[in-house]
């Protein structure tokens, strides 16, 4: 375990690409730690998680084994790792977002109810739509889950502790709970105190320059692509539904078509077969956007949430550290408790050291990763981008020349 | 021949459910027309192999060889002379002299077998073989046509629309439903008669027999004289005929091609079969006059016939008692034609024996010279479908005409004059013209939008009880004026005006383009005159428009009373197609008005989310990427106008294309209740004139006179009534069916139009997206 935690250090930007799965942070794991999620399933509100480890690590007792974890436990393993003191110096890799399938459960529903409204074909044509939907963030979900348990595996630190090893192995269940209201209120305060903290605490100049300049960055960088993330959602949600109207026009002229008594009706369906096509490719142009921008922003949202965390804690323990000096000023001027405000203060200064050590290391890795990974899909992006408007030209041609060919 | 006509008879039957397979399957697809094509190479191809291989099994198929022995052996005897000169042109030649000889000999049965087979075929053969049926000479011409078809479809020349149009006229005289094939072919109509009269020809040559074919010349002199100059020809002008049994298909839809499919299928070498069959028919009117003509190919008939037809020639046999021989013939004659054929036939001998009254009444023609009978009949037949063939071709010419008329119109410079509520919007309208009944070649004048109106109001008073379907103007919108009033540059406003602005040049140019319309005073004035009157009877909330709403309010509750029992099916169809119509373009409309508004919506997102990309990249604190990430805006941004740009495209392409056809698709059903009015006016008249007469009788009765003069006097007004509105309603008919097939010939023409500009307009924003991306790929690639 030990040996092994040298090999990963610098490997966090290389690539890890498996399969279609978004991964927006770059990641290598090395032979000795494979994670991944091998199977999902979704039942009712829940989904269950398939996790799926390879290791050569001697604390394990087998080399390849799958438990099955819940949402919950996902959360629960970074909370613990935001509770650890130990892990204080270090960037937690952002928790997953919660599954949501209500949205589009809900249109499930309706599509149930309005099942009389409409005709057969725009039925199952909805419902493909829908299930294509539903599949699309399941998979997106699967995928957020295991970016985070990669980017555990991955790290130095963290993938020694051993709370991640429990999760691994233990092959039932963690019978973590969900937090009762009581804790939720105690978490909401908790937020609230370490905001206001975060404001008075950010209020204080830092010593080093480097620190000092992460800080503003980090603080625009989080506002900035918290905005980014939304507008693309919603520029993304508007391409679907230009997408699904296009495929709507296609049926409506396929109707019209089969219904045209003239000559035009092959006119019709050719041109309804276009719609349908380039449907496809905007609906894919609009999935893709999704995946390559959406998610890379929405990604590096909770990212620099986590280093901002990182930030935080240290400048709490500078300024513990900088109390912890007056204190011991204090002491020795009325020479009272003097040994004890020494060992709190060198206490204080050992965790700022060591937070300020690991932080810095973390910040850059931070930055090189999230290079990489913007590089990364911005260029599969714009690639993926025009492939799909060439695809489309090819398809607006060919039916172009059809149409004015029997014209 | 005996021999080959032994072994036929086994294996059409074989060949005959396949084929009827074959028929139906073709009935089945749409697109007849290649297919038709496709068997008819495959039937050329077989005769001249046949030609090459007299033996027939060149085709390979049992029936082929049949057919092509009966054909050599026919066309050898028979026409030996002609056929020889055919050979050359190619298997077909030899097919059609087959034929011919079939024809000569089989006549009757012919007839019989090609009423049968058409019936099998399809519904439009039904027509044309109940026409047949009827008319001895029908039948003869139509079995004349299709040899002559066949012989075309040899040639594919093409040429010959003729041989259709025959059948159309048949088709019509049998039944209305034909007609109304035949009115859509209207192109091919003109043709028809050409066509008929060659195929008299050919039966005529066929006969050989100088009195047929002097009688069929002199009745037709036109067509004779092609025959006679063609005399060897006669095998070239079947072909032409060929050729026009193509046009045909076409003209026919389906239908025909269903039917030709099936005798194309049977063709291989069948399409000879069948053309035999027609020729059969037509030989068969012939025959039973015909027969003792035709003895070479009598003799060359019957042994093969024998085996073929046997039993349908024997049935055949008896109605046309002519000659057992010429019987057989046909029979055999049917056989060669089709395996369906067969089947048809058995049926069509079943038919001849009940035909006997048609025989007779051929017979009775016969009585007169069988030639002259054939030619006189076919004349006759011919006649009405040439006449309404020729209508029709007028009609069509008087179209294309229209459509020709040089005139331009374009409505421009949306201008707003005035202020407040009292503002209203003001359009250049410039024409451009060659026309002499203007004054000038180029004119403009500026109307108000409520003059646009006004014009309307005008031509659909005048025309719209005559059954023309006058192109109505864009729909008033108070909200839409009401923001341009308000007069914000707001783009919604903007947008307005220049969707109507478009709908309004449209408008104006589909009035210019409706050859009655132009005629009328009112555009004239419209384009011209520098100060127009007020159109006040537009004004939604004035007394006038008050009256209006209240006149469609009454309209709407009598149309609802009335219930008309349509004897038209054209028009039922119709009506119902333009309803269904209707309700997918709306929706349609709706659509692609909530494509529009989901890609202005994403306009808009791309825009806010290039500012928030470029924000970020100026937050980024690693230089390329922070480049990269606002040249990604950058990309974003041209997105933005080009989604914009796609929006407009949507509406200005698409949706009001849509849009304007609603608006047609109104006017359409418009012109369809006048003609309901025109019909109840109609109904009312003669319930009126029914009442007058009771009213008589019971004068009469009591024995009051001086009463009964008055009674009469009514009676012969509301006589001159009911004919007058009867007249009436036929008109409105025709002038509706002129003006709905004008209707969907725009449509289409508009609809390709507009589409194709439309996804052109598609592709050059694709094309521009590749260039963006293309741009920004390198730039992502740059970030290290």
């Amino acid at each position: 375990m030990m040996q092994e935690g040298l090999d990963d250090g610098p490997d966090f930007l290389s690539e890890e690409d498996r399969g279609p799965r978004a991964v927006n942070v770059d990641l290598q794991t090395d032979a000795t730690l494979q994670v991944d999620i091998s199977d999902a399933l979704s039942e009712r509100d829940k989904v269950k998680f398939t996790v799926h480890t390879k290791s050569t690590l001697p604390n394990f007792k087998q080399n390849e084994f799958s438990v099955v974890r819940q949402h919950e436990e996902f959360i629960w393993l970074h909370d613990s790792f935001v509770e650890n003191e130990d892990y204080a110096g270090y960037i937690i890799p952002p928790a997953p977002p919660r599954p949501d399938f209500d949205a589009s459960r809900e249109k499930l529903q309706k599509l149930g109810e309005g099942e009389g409204s409409m005709t057969k074909e725009e039925f199952t044509k909805m419902k493909q739509e829908l299930e294509a939907e539903y599949l699309a963030i399941f998979k997106k979900t699967v995928a957020m889950h295991e970016v985070f348990l990669c980017r555990v595996a991955a790290h130095p630190v963290l993938r020694k502790d051993l709370n991640f090893h429990v999760f691994l192995e233990y092959n039932q269940d963690l019978s973590v709970r969900g937090k009762n209201k009581k804790e939720k209120l105690e978490d909401f305060f908790k937020n609230v105190v370490k905001s206001a903290d975060g404001v008075l605490v950010a209020g204080v100049k830092d010593v080093d320059d480097f620190f000092e300049h992460e800080k503003t960055f980090l603080l625009e960088y989080h506002n900035r692509v918290k905005d980014a993330s939304a507008k693309s959602d919603k520029m993304i949600r508007s391409h679907k539904s230009a997408a699904d109207d296009i495929n709507r026009i296609a049926s409506s002229l396929y109707t019209l078509g089969t219904q045209d008594s003239t000559d035009l009706c092959k006119f019709f369906l050719k041109v309804s077969e276009l719609f349908e096509k380039t449907r496809k490719i905007e609906a894919r142009v609009a999935a893709d956007e999704d995946l390559k921008l959406a998610d890379l922003l929405k990604y590096y949202l909770r990212e620099s949430q986590a280093a901002k965390d990182l930030l935080y804690r240290r400048s709490r323990a500078l300024v513990d550290y900088e109390n912890a000096n007056k204190a011991l000023d204090k002491a020795r001027a009325k020479n009272r408790d003097v040994l004890q405000a020494e060992t709190s203060q060198q206490l204080c200064c050992h965790k700022f050291e060591k937070i300020s050590e690991s932080a810095k290391q973390e910040l850059i890795d931070f930055k090189t990763r999230r290079v990489a990974a913007f590089r990364k899909n911005l260029v599969e992006l714009a690639e993926l981008e025009l492939k799909h408007a060439k695809g489309n030209l090819q398809l607006l041609q060919s039916c172009l020349g059809v149409l004015k060919g029997n014209t | 021949m005996a021999t080959s006509s032994e072994r036929s008879p086994p294996p059409f039957p074989d060949s005959e459910d396949q084929y009827v397979l074959d028929s139906e399957e073709v009935g089945g697809r749409d697109c007849d027309e290649e297919d038709g094509e496709d068997l008819f190479m495959s039937a050329i191809e077989p005769p001249l192999t046949d030609t090459t291989l007299p033996t027939a099994s060149q085709t390979s198929d049992d029936l082929l060889k049949p057919p092509s022995d009966i054909m050599n052996n026919p066309l050898n005897e028979p026409a030996s002379g002609q056929t020889q000169n055919k050979p050359a042109s190619a298997a077909v030649s030899e097919h059609s002299d087959d034929f011919i000889d079939l024809t000569n000999n089989v006549v009757a049965t012919l007839k019989d077998a090609t009423e049968i087979s058409l019936d099998e075929p399809s519904d439009d053969f039904v027509d044309l073989l109940g026409s047949e049926t009827e008319p001895p000479r029908e039948e003869v011409v139509l079995a004349d046509v299709s040899v002559e078809a066949v012989m075309g479809k040899s040639e594919v020349a093409g040429s010959d629309t003729d041989s259709p149009g025959d059948g159309k006229q048949e088709a019509k005289e049998s039944s209305p439903v034909p007609i109304i094939d035949l009115s859509e072919s209207s192109s091919s109509n003109t043709q028809q008669p050409p066509g008929t009269d060659k195929v008299f020809d050919p039966l005529a040559d066929l006969l050989n027999d100088s009195p047929l074919i002097t009688d069929a010349k002199n009745p037709r002199s036109t067509t004779t004289d092609p025959f006679i100059d063609e005399g060897s020809d006669l095998f070239s002008e079947p072909w032409q005929t060929k050729s026009a049994k193509q046009p045909q298909k076409s003209l026919f839809g389906e239908p025909d091609e269903d039917l030709f499919g099936e005798p194309l299928h049977t063709i291989s070498k069948k399409t000879l079969n069948k053309e035999q069959k027609n020729k059969p028919v037509t030989t068969k009117a012939a025959a039973d006059d015909t027969i003792n003509i035709t003895g070479p190919l009598q003799e060359s008939k019957p042994v093969e016939p024998a085996d073929l037809f046997s039993e349908e020639a024997v049935a055949s046999a008896p109605s046309i008692s002519n000659t057992s021989k010429a019987s057989a013939v046909n029979a055999k004659t049917n056989g060669v034609l089709s395996e369906e054929d067969t089947d048809i036939f058995a049926e069509a001998t079943v038919e001849l024996s009940l035909d006997s009254p048609r025989t007779e009444r051929k017979k009775e023609v016969i009585d007169k010279p069988s030639a002259t009978a054939l030619s006189l009949s076919a004349a006759a037949s011919l006649t009405m479908p040439q006449a309404a063939a020729l209508e029709e071709l007028e009609e069509v010419e008087e179209e294309e005409q229209e459509d020709k008329f040089d005139i331009y119109v374009s409505v421009k410079d949306p201008e707003k004059i005035g202020d407040g509520m009292n503002a209203y919007m003001a359009y250049k309208v410039s024409t451009q013209t060659t026309l002499a009944m203007f004054r000038n070649k180029t004119f403009t004048v500026r109307r108000r939008f409520s003059d646009f109106l006004g014009l309307y109001e005008k031509l659909s008073e005048k025309h719209g009880p005559n059954g023309f379907i006058v192109p109505p103007p864009p729909e008033k919108s108070i909200l839409g004026m009401t923001k341009v009033k308000v007069g914000k540059d707001d783009s919604s406003a903007a947008d307005f005006v220049e969707r109507r602005r478009g709908a309004l040049e449209r408008y104006l140019q589909r009035v210019v383009n409706h050859p009655s319309l132009l005629q009328d005073p009112d555009v004239r004035e419209f384009l011209e005159r520098e100060e127009l009157p007020r159109a006040v009877s537009t004004q939604a909330l004035s007394g006038a428009g008050f009256l209006k709403m209240i006149n469609k309010a009454t309209d709407a509750v009598s149309k609802m009373t009335i219930k008309m029992n349509e004897s038209d099916v054209w028009f039922e169809e119709k009506l119902q197609e333009v309803e269904s119509a209707d309700q997918h373009f709306r929706k349609l409309h709706t659509l692609v008005e909530s494509l529009v508004i989901h890609r202005k919506e994403l306009s808009l997102n791309t825009a806010s989310f290039a500012k928030s990309a470029a924000m970020l990249g100026s937050a980024e604190d690693n230089t390329a990427l922070s480049r990269a990430l606002s040249q990604l805006a950058e990309v974003e941004d041209k997105m933005e106008q080009l989604h914009q740009d796609q929006a407009a495209n949507d509406t200005f392409s698409f949706a009001e294309l849509i849009a304007d056809f609603i608006r047609l698709l109104g006017a359409v059903r418009g012109s369809f209740d006048q003609r309901m009015k025109a019909w109840q006016r109609w109904q009312d008249a003669q319930a009126m004139l029914q009442k007058k007469r009771e009213t008589e009788a019971k004068l009469l009765w009591a024995n009051k006179p001086d009463k009964l003069q008055l009674a009469k006097e009514e009676i012969a007004e509301w006589e001159a009534k009911v004919t007058q509105y009867e007249r009436d309603f036929e008109r409105v008919s025709a002038t509706v069916r002129k003006e709905v097939i004008r209707f969907e010939k725009e449509k289409a023409k508009h609809f390709k139009r507009q589409i194709v500009k439309y996804l052109e307009s598609l592709l050059q924003s694709q094309q521009q997206l590749i260039k963006y991306w293309e741009a920004f790929l390198p730039e992502a690639k740059a970030i290290a």
